[in-house]
């Protein structure tokens, strides 16, 4: 797989993110097929722990900070929409 | 993971043990008499800075490592479930603001925490609104840059004694943090008395009526008061009760030793009757179980993995159970000497009940982790 280089940082390209991100999210939502736009917390498919382990998952796996700022449902509603999060926070951050 | 405590932890364990032993054991029946914890006492946890336990030393707290913090939850969980109690619920202020607040948010209340010259609470629970906590009913209404608070919560641990308040309200009905001073107009503190156990919690009744709040007061963002903040606030919460738990299930079972070492019955010493050893010998393995619960959720903490809400919440439900069941046979053990006020086993029966109920009853962690079984993670 093709990476990008920048400094010390080795960047995953957005397919990886993705797939890692589904993989987390269908251990939680089982007996659904999650497409990348599906809204997770509309379609009511997580309990109320989901949230901070979803914070914690993006946290530890892609080495970036979600703080206050970052509260913005849009950030986490869809795989496509925390995908575009992360690769916004990691290229404010490297 | 390693379940062998390094030599910093180690050290840290017996500065723990040593000032609990001397400055709060001794002390922690009349505490539950006199219904609260002297202001003394309160400003000498602060002299050793345990109040920023777990801030970051730029904040002015002492960092310690999550095991570290478990193991002095455990020693004052030894001696009074009250003070842990009052740890408790100022820690889960402090790790809502440490994760969630704004910078700004972070330099204003940080320090002061971490120094003790300002006591959280959290404020969650409401009258009606208890397990099903993210329907609480306090609204928050927003006009010109100021929150108008109005509505009730109760059984506040601390709250006759706090400073500040994380409060969860509902604003335009959505989850959403406060943080509020006593002090603020409309804001009424009532205290509540004669309680089973935590009797030294000072524990207070809330009412605001027109409490009128800046933003600047609004931990996260509107709608994640319950999911992120109170998320946040309440694994944390978990994590030192079920340390606590451990503290508690320890003085039981050094109690029981003691007690069936030195009384006699039908010409030979308690411990040699082997329904009492069956006790003891239960007491102790469900207390190292427990132990090993903590650790892992502690190690879980300490590499931030998502797991750590989970085996927080199983480490928490075990451990009030073994606290209880633990008590209960603490209290059999002595007989009629367990259920007068010359024993603390009556004392530590009383507070193991609370514990299967506060930060999620036994009955909510069941039902999280069986919904986490069927997940099959």
């Amino acid at each position: 797989m093709v990476k990008k280089m920048e400094g010390d940082f080795i960047l995953m390209e957005s397919s990886e993110i993705k797939q890692k991100i589904k993989e987390f999210l269908e251990k939680y939502i089982k007996n659904v097929d999650l497409s990348e736009d599906q809204d997770i917390f509309q379609s009511r498919l997580v309990n109320s722990l989901f949230a901070m382990q979803l914070v914690l998952f993006i946290e530890k796996e892609f080495k970036i900070k979600v703080e206050n700022a970052d509260l913005d449902l849009t950030n986490f509603n869809t795989i496509i929409a925390i995908t575009a999060f992360i690769e916004r926070k990691q290229n404010n951050e490297n | 993971m390693k379940i062998e405590r390094t030599d910093e932890q180690q050290k840290h364990q017996e500065i723990f043990k040593a000032f609990i032993d001397k400055e709060i054991f001794p002390y922690a029946d009349a505490f539950d008499k006199n219904e609260s914890i002297p202001t003394e006492t309160i400003q000498k946890i602060a002299a050793q800075g345990w109040f920023g336990a777990t801030i970051p030393k730029t904040s002015g707290g002492l960092e310690m490592d999550t095991i570290s913090w478990g193991l002095l939850c455990k020693e004052i969980g030894r001696a009074s479930a009250s003070l842990l109690s009052l740890v408790t619920v100022h820690y889960m202020v402090c790790q809502a603001i440490y994760k969630w607040g704004t910078d700004a948010q972070k330099q204003l209340w940080l320090p002061k925490l971490a120094k003790g010259e300002k006591i959280g609470a959290f404020a969650l629970t409401e009258p009606e609104i208890g397990s099903d906590a993210k329907n609480v009913g306090t609204s928050a209404g927003y006009t010109d840059g100021a929150f108008e608070l109005n509505g009730s919560k109760k059984w506040i641990s601390c709250g006759q004694i706090a400073d500040v308040f994380l409060i969860i309200a509902q604003s335009d009905g959505k989850p959403t943090a406060f943080i509020v001073e006593k002090n603020t107009p409309g804001f009424e503190i009532l205290p509540i008395n004669d309680m089973l156990g935590f009797r030294a919690a000072m524990l207070a009744e809330i009412h605001m009526k027109g409490c009128i709040v800046s933003e600047h007061n609004l931990i996260g963002k509107i709608g994640f008061g319950f999911s992120h903040v109170a998320g946040a606030a309440l694994d944390s919460g978990r994590y030192t009760i079920a340390w606590g738990c451990i503290g508690l299930g320890q003085a039981c079972k050094e109690a029981s030793i003691n007690y069936a070492t030195q009384r006699k019955q039908f010409g030979t010493y308690l411990k040699d009757h082997q329904l009492i050893q069956q006790m003891i010998a239960d007491m102790i393995t469900n207390l190292e179980a427990a132990k090993l619960l903590c650790y892992k959720a502690g190690y879980l903490k300490s590499i931030r993995d998502p797991q750590m809400i989970m085996a927080t919440s199983m480490a928490k439900y075990f451990a009030a159970k073994m606290a209880a069941k633990a008590s209960s046979d603490a209290v059999q053990i002595h007989g009629a000497n367990g259920c007068s006020s010359n024993y603390p086993v009556q004392r530590y029966m009383r507070d193991a009940k609370i514990m299967e109920i506060i930060e999620g009853s036994n009955q909510m962690q069941q039902s999280l982790i069986a919904k986490y079984g069927f997940m099959g993670i």
